[in-house]
């Protein structure tokens, strides 16, 4: 338990040590969040219609930038032999590892995702709920991403194979957050949509390290 | 986690389709190193990886045997052995003393201060592990197996980068280590600084 304790510390470490992995992600969130008004129309009325749609399929993209580098750092250099020795099964290993990406890139974004929606034109009564929705998206988003970098590892260009791998993944969090917001803003019962949301994310935390583990070991075997 | 055997019988490796060895046999037994020799891609690393379940054989087992019986491989590859590959599994943006800690959190052991005063680390802990070079990182890798002690060692080409000076006090390290009842299983192209058995593997061998 230390040892996965002290592998939590290392990838918080890790990532927000030099290069700054949170901030590109949220940089990367803003920037794509400002270009929408400027490709559609900057009416009001039309964009506030869109605004949770828009701030959660930016989510999603903005959750795959960093995805590439959760399994391929250890690899190159030999670390991951070392954490599949480790005195903790793999399965553990991925699931921290996502873990930390999920607090240090899904948190910040979940942080950032109210201000994107309500800058975009949402009602501010939204917020809570999209805070929420953004947080619990980003548990799905990091750990079936995690899977994505585990199938990809070892392939050239695995940065885009990651994102071709993931993005189909990504449409049921999608779909049910963003829907959850929708039905808040035209006051319908959301509860549906979070609930579904939550079920995916529990279930892909639940599931995807085994997948990720056997894809890791396929990969340093 | 105590290993007094460690038994390869007939095992075969293929990478990328290619058959690197099969039929391959060695026993090492507690305080024994054997210095594992063969020409470049005979196979000397994947051997080194196949006893540490990294890389599955297509035929042969890897027993480990402990003082009371045989070991569960799982149980013994967790607790029981150290890899030290060509690569060392450091993170170039973080300072020798932070990797040295989490390697030694991460394999379970609690010597970090005795492995920075045998290896003579102090002056590199607050550097960068980027700033090492690769004499240096190399002994920050071996600092792991010094930290946290294990009854195999397997290692690939130890002693590449270390200097003359190095190379004898990692020979002392060894010597130490088999005293101990350790096991060490090493390829090399060099001779090891300790006795050790010699064994070829590959098509000459």
């Amino acid at each position: 338990m230390s040892a996965l304790l002290a592998l939590f510390r290392r990838e918080l470490s890790l990532a927000w040590g030099r290069g700054g992995g949170p901030l590109f992600a949220c940089a990367f969130y803003v920037g794509l969040a400002t270009l929408m008004p400027l490709a559609t129309s900057p009416a009001p009325q039309a964009l506030s219609a869109v605004a949770p749609g828009v701030a959660f399929a930016a989510l999603a993209l903005s959750s795959l930038l960093s995805l590439e580098r959760l399994f391929e750092r250890d690899f190159d250099d030999g670390a991951l032999d070392l954490l599949a020795l480790g005195p903790a099964s793999l399965e553990a290993v991925c699931a921290v590892k996502c873990l930390a990406q999920w607090l240090t890139t899904g948190a910040p974004l979940a942080v950032l995702a109210p201000v994107v929606a309500v800058a975009l034109g949402a009602e501010p009564r939204l917020m809570a709920l999209t805070f929420a929705s953004a947080l619990a998206a980003g548990v799905g988003f990091s750990f079936v991403g995690g899977l994505g970098a585990a199938l990809a590892l070892g392939a050239r260009r695995g940065g885009v194979l990651v994102a071709v791998i993931v993005l189909p993944l990504f449409v049921p969090p999608v779909i049910f957050g963003a829907g959850a917001l929708d039905a808040l803003a035209s006051g319908l019962d959301w509860r549906g949509g979070m609930l579904l949301l939550l079920a995916y994310c529990l279930g892909a935390a639940a599931l995807s390290p085994f997948a990720m583990a056997a894809g890791v070991r396929n990969a340093i075997g | 986690m105590v290993i007094a055997r460690l038994a390869i019988e007939g095992l075969a490796v293929a990478r990328g389709g290619r058959r690197l060895f099969e039929g391959f046999c060695l026993a090492i037994e507690a305080g024994q190193a054997v210095a594992l020799t063969g020409a470049n891609g005979a196979g000397k690393t994947s051997l080194l990886r196949a006893v540490a379940g990294l890389l599955r054989p297509e035929v042969g087992t890897v027993r480990f045997e402990g003082p009371a019986g045989p070991v569960e491989a799982e149980d013994a590859r967790a607790a029981g052995l150290h890899l030290l590959g060509h690569q060392d599994g450091l993170k170039a943006t973080r300072t020798a003393r932070e990797e040295l800690a989490f390697w030694t959190a991460w394999t379970g052991g609690d010597g970090a201060g005795r492995a920075v005063e045998v290896l003579e680390l102090g002056p590199l802990l607050d550097l960068d592990v980027r700033r090492l070079s690769a004499g240096q990182r190399r002994r920050l890798a071996l600092a792991r197996l010094v930290a946290s002690p294990r009854p195999l060692w397997l290692l690939d080409e130890p002693l590449a980068p270390l200097d003359a000076a190095r190379r004898t006090l990692f020979g002392e390290l060894m010597a130490a280590h088999l005293a101990g009842g350790g096991l060490i299983l090493a390829a090399v192209h060099d001779p090891l600084p300790v006795a050790a058995r010699q064994v070829g593997i590959g098509a000459e061998a």
